[in-house]
């Protein structure tokens, strides 16, 4: 019985190739699909369009675009769209807003009645983290945390969400070399969104180099051809 | 808000814009003439990232009774929803009628068409000229894309067939459109005192004003339009205008 399905066992697809949705992956019950793969009786197709890594019999799929979706743990980017009676709703590039409550707004204590606009205003971005995430995807943030702050000054870009990882680098190292070259101050959320403060040529380089990680993400080696980008110029 | 202009402000005071250009340098623009087979004469524009088509349709219709031997001009914008996630689906909204409105009044204004060549019997069949402008992408200044698109699209239609009262669209004769004068829109913003033109979409929302100016080849102004907030000394508008005509010079060479 083993045999027989070991032998049905079959990958059609090799690691970091391209796939579209309802794409057959690969065929039998050992492998194991994982986000963005789904299960067609005894085959394994993509749900949607991007590149597959293979790990031993786990298949994984990194999506190339699409909108963010929140996660709980997530340090996002939020912009500021409403003030509620007991507290603020933010954008966070994504489809579903999220609801920032008195209770996580900050550790000082704000009093029944106060005007809200003196804490986060209209249009306001601030640096976050998800709380909560519930079913029907309302999202639950917080200010309460190291890093957390209202951001002054600076621009917002908006980048794919999915290449965020790249710009981050592994351990930070992408983004700490683009902040160490360029003088500026980087704040990349994973929603997409990416904070820039600096002086203006700083700023223009920096954001030509987040530019080059988003086109470049599926290259190896990304780091060295940024850090000659970066010191070219 | 306030932050994101005075962030702004202090780049523009370098006279660094948000992309590294200069204020008054346009974005790399590519054009692309006969996009649409159905249409008479199209076009589509590139400024940057900012995409947009413009075709020309033509058709036999009865002519206004204020001008029984002129053919008419239309102008239709349509800005899709896909190009930017501000726009919405359905009827056009203030933006795309207002696109509308100064391209219309550009074209209008110039005579850059010769009417009444577009008769066909007086007081009963004229040419109609129906200009369709669509958004594919908004990263800022569809205004200029557009009005280039429309000129380029314009010079690139042909008649199509008619005969006893029925149009064959399907047969292109080789008779060009009578286009005369040439109007090219540019249009100049202002942030805080200083001017710079193809703004990107940010640029485009912290803006104080602009004025969209319609020239001629031989740099005939004709027409004008100021939008947003703040108001205009005549002697911004004085120096709007020089940039613009600058800037309409430079654009005709593409073209």
């Amino acid at each position: 019985m083993i045999e027989k399905n070991t032998a049905k066992e079959k990958l059609y697809v090799q690691d970091r190739s391209i796939v579209v949705p309802g794409e057959l992956l690969a065929e039998g019950m050992g492998f194991i699909p994982s986000k963005g793969i789904y299960r067609d009786g005894e085959l394994i197709r993509a749900e949607r369009l991007g590149m597959i890594s293979v790990d031993k019999n786990v298949i994984k799929l990194i999506p190339l675009s699409g909108r963010y979706i929140p996660k709980v743990n997530d340090r996002v980017i939020g912009k500021v769209i409403d003030v509620l009676l007991s507290g603020w709703k933010l954008d966070i590039n994504s489809a579903y807003n999220a609801v920032l409550t008195l209770k996580d707004a900050s550790s000082e204590f704000i009093a029944k009645g106060e005007n809200l606009t003196k804490y986060y205003d209209l249009e306001d971005f601030v640096v976050t983290k998800i709380t909560k995430v519930t079913s029907q995807k309302l999202v639950d943030i917080t200010m309460i945390g190291p890093g957390l702050m209202t951001l002054r000054g600076g621009r917002i870009i908006t980048v794919n969400p999915f290449k965020v990882p790249r710009i981050i680098g592994k351990e930070g190292s992408m983004v700490t070399l683009i902040k160490q070259k360029t003088g500026c101050n980087i704040v990349v959320g994973q929603n997409g969104w990416v904070w820039i403060n600096g002086e203006p040529e700083c700023e223009v380089k920096a954001v030509q180099a987040i530019r080059m990680v988003e086109k470049q993400a599926h290259l190896q080696g990304l780091t060295e051809i940024i850090k000659v980008f970066l010191e070219a110029k | 808000m306030k932050d994101q202009k005075s962030h702004l402000l202090k780049a523009l005071e370098k006279g660094i814009r948000y992309d590294g250009r200069g204020l008054t340098n346009f974005r790399p623009i590519i054009l692309e003439k006969d996009v649409s087979k159905s249409a008479e004469g199209s076009c589509s524009v590139k400024i940057g990232n900012t995409e947009v088509i413009v075709g020309v349709k033509m058709g036999v219709e009865t002519p206004y009774p204020d001008t029984p031997d002129s053919g008419n001009l239309m102008v239709n914008t349509e800005l899709r929803p896909l190009s930017n996630p501000e726009f919405e689906p359905g009827p056009p909204g203030e933006k795309a009628i207002e696109l509308a409105r100064v391209i219309d009044r550009g074209i209008r204004e110039a005579k850059a068409i010769d009417v009444k060549k577009l008769c066909v019997t007086k007081g009963e069949k004229v040419w109609s000229v129906i200009i369709d402008i669509c958004s594919i992408n908004d990263e800022g200044n569809l205004l200029d894309a557009s009005g280039l698109g429309a000129l380029i699209a314009l010079k690139q239609t042909v008649f199509p067939k008619y005969e006893e009262g029925i149009l064959y669209y399907e047969e292109k004769t080789k008779t060009h459109l009578p286009i005369i004068r040439e109007p090219l829109p540019v249009t100049v913003y202002k942030i805080g005192k200083y001017f710079l033109v193809d703004p990107l979409s940010e640029e485009e929302k912290l803006a104080d004003s602009r004025l969209t100016v319609a020239i001629t080849k031989d740099n005939v102004l004709c027409a004008l339009q100021k939008g947003g907030k703040e108001p205009l000394s005549i002697d911004d508008i004085d120096k709007m205008v020089k940039i613009a005509m600058k800037k309409a010079t430079e654009l005709r060479k593409i073209i």
